[in-house]
């Protein structure tokens, strides 16, 4: 057996995997059991989150606590790297399924209902976008792009700024600059989710845009959902990395941890500008 | 590339059931994939034998026409996502590591994610029969608006597919790390075994393309749940989005479903021959061209949506051109076996019977490429044969070639050669007699997905009920065989096979818990390059692409 720190560490035998299996078996079968009323479907979900969070902590602090220890060497960091941008890549994928929706819908299947093939199926359709389609009555007002939107832009893309800032102050070992820096992007990261928040308060109680609002309501929903999703997970990785420097972790030289969360932050900044310019703006 | 233990991990397995549940070793992981895939090959087999029996006579027999809709979408989903992903991930497993000098994969624990994760699924598909409105009867492809309309077990189904893809996608991370950056010292690209190659890529279409299915069924549980309107065209939706959608991930899958297959029986013929693979270089930039070309044809599926012509024509090219790598490869397979030293044990058997009937699958698939065919041809049994050449005669009979290559490195003994052969020649036969005439059905109109058909379908019908019942039965001789092989026979030696060339005939059979924990071992096999690979291109000797030596 070679010596610590100089081979590829592989972990003993872990317990985490299977209770992150047991966490999906009982948010699934909850959702589902919750979905279809059938009583204590809520309780499996919330059982199934609490055994999530209990894995993430488990699973990360190993994760971490072995790190500290030293004993992941340059291959394992690589290794880090590789999974980190293959992972990032699966996500760019999933909103690239979504993405391609909003566009089928605008440019093939809203004009296809207002054609002359379907007049006698949906006649007077007009289409265009924004549109909820020929068969729903419900008046909706699409969301502008130039009020918090654009304000949203330019939260996001600062945030970006100032995660470089801290990345730059940790490569130099200002420690003040790195905690400043993440804590100024919580602090960005949080404002953005608070303005999204109250922009679908304004969507639901005054534009009469819901989820069920034709596909405009879908597509907008769920990709500046899925969005916000990553963004409140980029910030709790970001939270946990402040967590990790102000306990002293990380050096200039080694600190991926840090560089993957920023790799994340600055992912779903990039599909904020997709969904800005495609969703709101275009 | 040496490897470090956690302190607390000693040279052997811990004992009992915890042994399997908390393993982060790929062999262990390996051996588990593969049995999922067993246990669940003989799950959805049961569901085709009772298929089979329904269709064995014009008439409504056995099973009701919903309940008949529900076995055939669960053999397809079963079959798929829990039979051969899971056996080609188990073979990944434990020979990608050993292939390329690996002490283990990447992400040992996150390995083991991957695999209890199916298990969950599994249980959500089979258990969804015993809910009220029984399991999903909507075809494996799962379709709007009839997808909408289901109960429970729809909504099970959509987080069984969420959760195999999670599954997928950390496998296939894995899979990819290991390869791009754990091979061992001068294991450069272009020296990679086959098996390995193949499978790089399939790790990568897999990430590239299980995060869409995510989306496109996740389209379908708001659809079904929470009022969105994706899929309804009086929300401005459209049902053909969703086969958009799901053919953007499903033609991709069709080649995670055969590449590792192609990776598998690359492997296999060299040996047999005693010849290095012909066109090692050419098989890998045919196998990268598939892969690239998978992304352009995925409406192939779709041409009877009411595409406009000019898609059709696209589509129908780029499907076409597809057969060009897929004929390089097949050209190559060819070339390794022309005037090789060759023999026939059973792996080699069913490696050839591969190249024969994957090539009939592949010729049907050209006629389907066709959008005037196959608009005459769409969803009727034609179809259903095609895919069944390319998927049984294809997938399912290069992880039998695999088994029977690997399991003397597996566990230590041969395995019963005379069963073996019973149980290629059984299962070559009756797949034939059970697939072949489905040709002539779909020819003659038979639709796929209905219990009951037109007197003029009876006899061929007949014919291939008795050919699936004698390949169902054949498949218990492989239950024999390997449980055999597990307990006792002959002593393997570390070469099993004469002509076996590559980095895991080195160690010893069966192979200990632990490999190239040392980076020299393989290393010293390293140099003279693979004969494998057929000898380099002459730039590439020793230099190792992708290796720092610094980062040993």
């Amino acid at each position: 057996m070679s010596a610590q720190g100089h081979g590829y560490y592989l972990p003993a035998p872990s317990h985490w995997p299977i209770v992150g299996s047991g966490a999906l078996l009982g948010l699934a079968l909850g959702a589902t059991l919750l979905i279809h009323g059938v009583a204590g479907g809520g309780w499996l979900l919330a059982a199934g989150a609490a055994l999530l969070v209990w894995m993430l902590f488990g699973w990360f602090g190993t994760v971490i606590r072995e790190n500290e220890r030293g004993l992941f060497n340059l291959r394992v960091d690589a290794s880090y790297r590789w999974g980190m941008g293959w992972f990032i890549f699966s996500e760019v994928m999933f909103f690239a399924a979504f993405f391609g929706a909003l566009f089928y819908t605008r440019t093939i299947s809203v004009p296809d209902l207002a054609s002359a093939d379907q007049q006698l199926l949906w006649p007077g359709y007009a289409g265009g976008w924004p549109t909820s389609g020929p068969g729903l009555e419900d008046p909706f007002t699409p969301m502008a792009a130039w009020g918090i939107p654009a304000l949203n832009t330019l939260i996001l893309l600062s945030s970006g700024a100032t995660v470089t800032w801290a990345h730059w102050g940790l490569k130099r070992g200002r420690r003040r600059q790195l905690i400043l820096g993440l804590a100024l992007t919580l602090a960005l990261g949080a404002a953005f989710l608070g303005l999204q928040a109250y922009e679908y308060r304004h969507a639901y109680s005054e534009l009469g845009l819901t989820l069920g609002a034709g596909v405009y309501g879908a597509t907008f929903f769920m990709l500046t959902g899925f969005h916000g999703l990553h963004v409140t997970v980029g910030a709790i990785l970001l939270a946990v990395m402040l967590a990790r420097a102000l306990a002293g972790h990380f050096t200039p030289e080694r600190h991926f941890a840090f560089e993957a969360a920023s790799w994340y932050w600055h992912f779903v900044d990039v599909v904020w500008l997709g969904l800005f310019v495609f969703v709101y703006w275009l | 590339m040496q490897a470090t233990h956690a302190p607390e991990h000693g040279h052997g397995p811990p004992g009992g059931l915890m042994r399997w549940v908390t393993t982060t070793n790929h062999k262990d992981i390996g051996t588990l994939y593969l049995w999922f895939a067993g246990v669940m090959f003989f799950v959805a087999g049961s569901m085709a034998m009772l298929i089979r029996a329904e269709l064995f006579q014009p008439g409504l027999q056995l099973v009701q026409p919903e309940v008949f809709n529900q076995l055939t979408t669960l053999h397809g989903l079963i079959m798929i996502f829990g039979v051969i992903m899971p056996a080609f991930t188990g073979f990944a497993n434990w020979q990608v590591p050993l292939m390329i000098g690996a002490p283990d994969m990447a992400f040992p624990r996150m390995n083991n994610w991957s695999f209890w994760l199916l298990p969950v699924a599994a249980a959500f598909l089979v258990g969804s029969t015993l809910l009220p409105g029984g399991a999903v009867a909507g075809g494996w492809t799962m379709y709007p608006p009839l997808f909408i309309q289901g109960g429970i077990s729809y909504d099970l189904t959509i987080f069984a597919v969420h959760i195999m893809g999670a599954s997928s996608i950390m496998g296939a991370i894995n899979i990819i790390t290991t390869i791009l950056n754990m091979r061992a010292p001068g294991m450069g690209m272009m020296k990679l075994p086959l098996f390995v190659w193949t499978w790089l890529i399939t790790a990568f279409l897999l990430i590239a393309v299980m995060p869409v299915l995510a989306g496109a069924v996740t389209m379908l549980l708001t659809d079904r749940n929470f009022g969105t309107h994706f899929f309804d065209a009086a929300g401005g939706g459209d049902p053909v989005l969703f086969q958009h959608v799901f053919w953007f991930f499903g033609h991709p899958e069709v080649y995670i479903l055969i590449l590792p297959a192609f990776g598998i029986i690359s492997t296999i013929l060299p040996t047999f021959a005693r010849k290095p693979l012909f066109g090692y270089a050419s098989m890998v930039y045919a196998t990268a061209s598939i892969a690239i070309l998978s992304f352009l044809v995925w409406a192939h599926h779709m041409f009877t949506v009411g595409l406009p012509a000019g898609a059709q024509l696209f589509f129908m090219y780029a499907t076409m051109l597809i057969a060009v790598p897929t004929g390089v490869k097949v050209f190559n397979w060819v070339a390794t076996l022309w005037r090789g030293s060759m023999t026939f044990e059973t792996p080699m058997l069913f490696a050839v019977a591969f190249v024969c009937l994957f090539t009939i699958g592949g010729f049907s698939g050209l006629v389907l490429a066709m959008a005037p065919v196959d608009i005459q041809l769409h969803d009727t049994y034609y179809v259903v044969a095609h895919f069944h050449y390319v998927l049984v005669s294809g997938a399912l009979f290069s992880i039998y070639a695999g088994v029977y290559y690997w399991l003397p490195k597996w566990t230590g003994h041969m395995y019963d050669e005379r069963l073996g052969r019973w149980h290629f020649w059984l299962s070559a036969i009756s797949f034939n007699v059970l697939f072949f005439p489905q040709h002539f059905l779909g020819l003659a109109g038979m639709p796929r997905r209905i219990p009951d058909y037109a007197l003029q379908f009876a006899d061929f019908n007949r014919i291939s009920s008795i050919g699936g019942f004698v390949f169902g039965a054949s498949q218990i001789l492989l239950l024999i065989v390997i449980v055999k092989c597990i307990r006792g026979g002959a002593r393997a030696e570390a070469r099993a096979w004469e002509g076996a060339q590559g980095l895991e005939w080195t160690v010893p059979s069966p192979a200990p818990y632990h490999t190239f924990l040392e980076p020299d071992v393989a290393e010293r096999h390293l140099s003279p390059p693979l004969p494998q690979a057929g000898g380099p291109p002459s730039g590439d000797e020793g230099r190792g692409e992708g290796y720092a030596p610094e980062l040993r």
